[in-house]
């Protein structure tokens, strides 16, 4: 499927300081049942932010109007467990383009950079930095820059590299998907599959 | 150049390689179900493709089918409908599809190894991150997301770069009530859920060696729990032996061809991994978790560990604890559950559920027990009544349900409720993995049929 090119993302964030945040947080396993890609953004991190009784739980970031934007920024650990793309979906549903962690989970990765939402990993401490820096003015922005691979805290020009492999980048800065790719190569492929017995 | 099992089978696959970029790797054998499917199907329908080799990939319903009344339309409309769409798409494309009802369905990872579609030497994906139980054999297996999905229908490959390598030797020999899901959760407790993530693992020593084929995938299954991507054991005369005469693994000619390219499929001694880790299959004994992830994982005799002796953010540790209702320093065993589930791809097989008999036997449940055994598949369901485990069951007060996903995730109806302890043999004890609020205790078979009949945590050894 292809998504939005992604270029440079001036934004807010919302911080989420906590470690090994797993993808049934991010979307139970009860709101898969779609056959469509449609409302995951609805139930992005379902039971931290509604009570069983569907109000709102008011001390969870995503409902705080304090904090809004386009990154969402994790910890260390971000999307382990299960492989569901669905994952992904929600974060971008919800509106996010970018996810900022120290530490991602493979699988959410792989998924996240398949579906348009850039996955930036940052060391530790720059990490720690950004927390501080929306702790102390949640009105902190960032900007991440694909094409220089540069994240930086625009009020205090601290900044840091990060790595995406160069193919992963054009695509991402061109909208472009894998499955285009691999559908100019079908004669390598099928050259490749008379080969290889079932 | 020497070259490690991994590598072996990971470069025979690979259809190109991309400068700095991923690698295209074949794909022999796809599984599919209902949950990661409908939309790559529509992504395809979207491109206009067809699906590529349909030979080459299978279908089957488990995530979010009922486990009781299966004969019955499915109640729920949601569900109803994503189980269409599955056979639909998999009849308009020429996919084989077991559905709900049909003898072979059951759960993916169950089915897969039970028919032969999982051999060794082979690249196994399906939109599950489980699929790293089919390693067990030597294929590289593991989960991939919906887009990868759609890829390899349309394509039969997937583009990602190689991982890097680990190895988990584990010598000596095992003692009375350890059990491979007890050696899986022993390690996944040394190396935390994110240990081993960007690595593919594979285990070797003496363990593993003795461990039987189903232990080999409780293994495997678990792998990624530690963050890897999958983990694999070298075939061996007892993987080729599980295989032989199975539906869809080669006969006759064609076999002793396979066996050729089967025996070259051991790591070249000498070979070099980005990170080796030993351990002593003595020293594990019958664990438990007591948070909310994998990782927090412990012998069942010992005490909830302090924050300070966790690597990592303490706040999360607390939160973690405060959502189980636990507090450091207590012990696990006498605490009371409420729950029991057995089944699911890590410990849904037959004999898991021998194991669950042996010890449950000439016992009655715990009147304060509600318990859900849910066999991986109609096969194991099948050899439970044909082995005479059923009525040892139904003696002990339990019932039987019907194949499927079940608990493990509570995509059906099967919901452990909000505030409730679980003892589960599945893989998962995330925040509400089991339904909102449910508190899951990830153990093995015998540590769940323990606390069946006691009603509480148990040291199993106690009992057998």
């Amino acid at each position: 499927m292809a998504y939005d090119s992604f270029k440079k993302l001036k934004s807010t964030v919302v911080p989420l300081p906590i470690e090994n945040v797993d993808t049934d947080q991010i979307i139970p396993a009860r709101f898969l049942k779609a056959t469509e890609r449609k409302g995951f953004g609805d139930n992005l991190f379902r039971d931290w932010r509604y009570n069983q009784d569907n109000t709102l739980k008011l001390d969870f970031v995503l409902n705080n109007p304090i904090y809004s934007g386009k990154i969402l920024v994790g910890e260390h650990n971000f999307g382990s467990g299960s492989s569901r793309e669905h994952a992904a979906w929600a974060v971008y549903d919800y509106g996010f383009r970018c996810v900022v962690s120290s530490f991602f989970a493979d699988i959410f990765k792989n998924n996240c950079l398949n579906v348009g939402v850039l996955p930036v990993q940052v060391s530790s401490d720059f990490l720690k930095i950004i927390f501080q820096s929306v702790d102390q003015d949640p009105k902190t922005d960032l900007t991440v820059d694909l094409p220089s691979q540069k994240i930086m805290i625009n009020s205090t020009g601290e900044s840091e590299i990060f790595n995406i492999n160069s193919y992963k980048k054009e695509n991402m800065l061109n909208g472009y998907d894998d499955i285009d790719y691999l559908n100019n190569i079908k004669a390598e492929i099928s050259n490749f599959a008379s080969n290889t017995p079932l | 150049m020497k070259k490690t099992l991994f590598d072996k089978v990971w470069d025979s696959h690979v259809v190109k390689s991309i400068k700095d970029g991923p690698d295209v790797l074949f794909i022999d054998r796809h599984m599919i179900h209902e949950v990661t499917s409908p939309v790559a199907f529509l992504g395809l329908k979207k491109r206009g493709l067809p699906v590529l080799y349909p030979e080459r990939t299978f279908a089957t319903a488990d995530h979010n089918t009922p486990t009781i009344n299966q004969h019955l339309p499915v109640s729920d409309p949601l569900s109803r409908n994503q189980l269409k769409a599955l056979e639909e798409n998999a009849k308009n494309h020429g996919i084989s599809y077991w559905g709900l009802g049909h003898k072979k369905n059951g759960i993916v990872h169950v089915v897969g190894p039970e028919y032969g579609i999982t051999q060794p030497g082979a690249t196994i994906v399906c939109g599950d991150s489980h699929t790293s139980t089919h390693g067990a054999f030597g294929a590289i297996a593991f989960g991939i997301g919906t887009s990868e999905v759609e890829m390899v229908l349309s394509t039969q490959c997937i583009m990602q770069p190689k991982p890097k390598k680990m190895l988990i030797t584990i010598d000596g020999s095992l003692n009375e009530g350890v059990t491979p899901k007890d050696v899986a959760l022993f390690i996944i407790s040394k190396l935390t859920t994110s240990g081993a993530t960007g690595y593919f693992v594979e285990y070797a020593g003496e363990v593993f060696r003795d461990l039987s084929m189903e232990g080999r995938m409780t293994v495997c299954n678990l792998s990624i729990e530690m963050g890897a991507r999958g983990g694999m054991v070298a075939p061996d005369q007892k993987t080729y032996e599980y295989i032989k005469e199975r539906e869809f693994t080669p006969k006759g000619k064609e076999w002793d061809k396979a066996m050729i390219y089967w025996k070259t499929l051991y790591t070249d001694e000498g070979s070099i991994f980005d990170k080796e880790l030993t351990f002593d299959g003595s020293e594990i004994d019958p664990m438990i978790t007591f948070g909310t992830n994998p990782g927090m994982g412990m012998s069942i005799t010992k005490a909830i560990p302090s924050a300070k002796d966790i690597e990592g953010g303490a706040s999360t540790y607390a939160k973690s604890l405060a959502y189980m209702g636990f507090s450091e320093g207590e012990s696990m065993i006498g605490k009371s559950i409420d729950y029991v589930f057995i089944g699911s791809c890590t410990n849904g097989r037959i004999e898991d559920f021998r194991a669950f008999a042996s010890v449950i036997k000439g016992y009655k449940r715990a009147s304060n027990v509600t318990a859900w055994l849910v066999p991986g598949s109609h096969k194991v369901l099948q050899a439970i009544k044909d082995e005479g485990l059923l009525e040892i069951l139904e003696n002990a007060e339990f019932k039987l349900r019907e194949p499927g996903c079940s608990a493990c995730l509570a995509m059906n109806e099967d919901k452990i409720p909000a505030g409730k302890y679980a003892v589960s043999t599945s893989n998962r004890n995330f925040e509400g993995r089991q339904g909102p609020g449910a508190r899951t205790l990830l153990a093995s078979p015998l540590v769940a049929a323990a606390a069946a009949i006691t009603g509480k945590i148990t040291d199993p050894r106690t009992l057998i």
